[in-house]
């Protein structure tokens, strides 16, 4: 049994669903933050009251953490295994054709960690209570890290990140769990390409629109 | 034309190897690859030298005996061959060529350019087979297989275990080699009896040996001189979630 829970597939297989789960969160994470737009901070306010509060989405939320750990922690094991697969490199490189975003999945993944540590800190360990903060008034801590030029650079760098690392992400998980087909894997790799570009750019619009207006 | 070498020498598995720069002239775009190396070695055995150590066997892209990493590519800048059918003529005079073995932990290096490549044919043992009866041939009409899968199957089949795949994958995995044999045998009635201990089998073992895991690069599907596709790594993936 042991050999099937790490083998390299079975790693892989669980890798991917907990991918495929975090991508169905993040538009709704991205429709809760366009409320930052309004002048008004009261729906911001009461959406973040509700997801903090409502019991089903608890149970979301328990789900998505263990996601994030189980993606992470796997990707670590996996990326490790696959240094040590090749002890000694190539010296003349690598110039196979191969799919450009696949080539920094661990860097892009280390990226967008970076970035969770520090969005934790700011929002969600707040609310859990692990740092003093009033997480009724996450409006107006989003309004005073977008008024930081330095912050929304960063945050710039890491939706782009984001954008490489979700692209390759989408297609290669369907590819994982077994799913690759003559008419509908184009199909996936299209719709990969429009939810790498829309999601982060969205995300990242925002702060640009609050700047601009 | 007249062209520079810079080839991985190496004595044996314990030593250190490595890269020696030879300078070849006189080299016709007519020669293959491997002439070009066999015209070397002439020229280093009557000069006293050590001739550089690599694999071949049928010359014609059939065995998979004598892939090498020829300027950052499994078998060269040349899609769909081996390096046997490797022409020199790709090459200009005055170019440097960078040549490597095989690099993974699961293929050491035995001596320059050659790797010592059991992994694969333990995999072999471990699942690249049917049992059967063998005796007279039965009356081929008596199993019947769906054109498609037919193709399907001998398009993995035509697989020849040259583990360039191996070598072009920055993860030096064997996903695409261990799923031609899958698809060899899945898609055939034959190949369904066993198909759970197969896959079982060829990925504990493909583990075992510490190829690494698959982050559908495509590398592999780039670098087959045998143009096996990425789909058939889909089918292992499928096949194995099926055996549990
Ligand atoms: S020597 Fe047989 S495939 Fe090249």
């Amino acid at each position: 049994m042991n050999k099937v829970v790490a083998s390299s597939i079975s790693k892989k297989f669980v890798m991917a669903l907990a991918g495929l789960f975090l991508l169905i969160f993040l538009p709704v994470h991205l429709g809760i933050n366009f409320m930052l737009l309004k002048s008004d901070p009261e729906p911001f306010n009461s959406a973040a009251h509700f997801m903090a509060t409502f019991p089903l989405v608890k149970v979301v939320e328990i789900m998505l953490i263990l996601a994030i750990l189980i993606h992470i922690v796997i990707g670590v094991i996996v990326q490790i295994q696959n240094w040590f697969s090749r002890p000694v490199g190539y010296r003349s490189g690598n110039r196979s054709k191969t799919s450009f975003f696949s080539k920094f999945m661990i860097w892009t993944g280390g990226t967008i960690f970076i970035f969770l540590i520090i969005h934790f800190t700011n929002f969600y360990f707040i609310k859990l209570g692990f740092i003093e903060g009033d997480p009724e008034n996450f409006y107006s801590v989003a309004h005073q890290l977008f008024a930081i030029p330095g912050y929304n650079i960063f945050y710039w760098i890491c939706f782009i990140g984001l954008g490489f690392h979700l692209y390759h992400a989408f297609t290669s998980a369907f590819q994982t769990v077994g799913l690759n087909h003559r008419i509908w894997t184009p199909v996936v790799n299209f719709v990969a390409l429009f939810y790498a570009i829309l999601i982060p750019a969205g995300f990242a619009s925002i702060p640009l629109i609050i700047w601009l207006f | 034309m007249n062209i520079t070498l810079e080839i991985w020498r190496q004595k044996n598995k314990e030593t250190k190897g490595q890269f020696v720069t030879y300078k070849l002239e006189g080299v016709s775009s007519e020669m293959t690859f491997l002439e070009m190396l066999d015209y070397l070695n002439e020229k280093l055995v009557k000069e006293g030298g050590d001739p550089v150590a690599f694999d071949s066997d049928c010359r014609e892209g059939i065995c998979g005996m004598c892939g090498l990493y020829i300027n950052g590519r499994p078998n060269g800048p040349k899609e769909g061959v081996t390096t046997c059918q490797l022409s020199m003529s790709v090459f200009n005079d005055g170019d440097t060529i960078t040549v490597e073995p095989w690099r993974s932990k699961a293929f050491p290096v035995i001596k320059d350019l050659v790797v010592d490549r059991t992994s694969f044919d333990k995999l072999i043992e471990a699942g690249g087979y049917i049992s059967v009866n063998t005796g007279a041939a039965p009356e081929a009409n008596s199993i019947l297989v769906k054109k498609e899968n037919a193709d399907r199957a001998f398009e993995a089949g035509i697989c020849i275990g040259c583990g360039s795949c191996v070598a072009a994958c920055k993860n030096a995995s064997a996903m695409l080699f261990v799923s031609a044999k899958i698809s060899q045998f899945a898609l055939l009635p034959q190949g369904k009896v066993e198909a759970k201990e197969r896959v079982r089998a060829l990925v504990q073992t493909m583990d075992e040996f510490g190829f690494g895991n698959c982050s559908n690069t495509g590398a592999c599907e780039a670098e087959c001189p045998k143009e096996i596709k990425l789909v058939n790594i889909a089918r292992l993936n499928r096949e194995y979630y099926k055996a549990y």
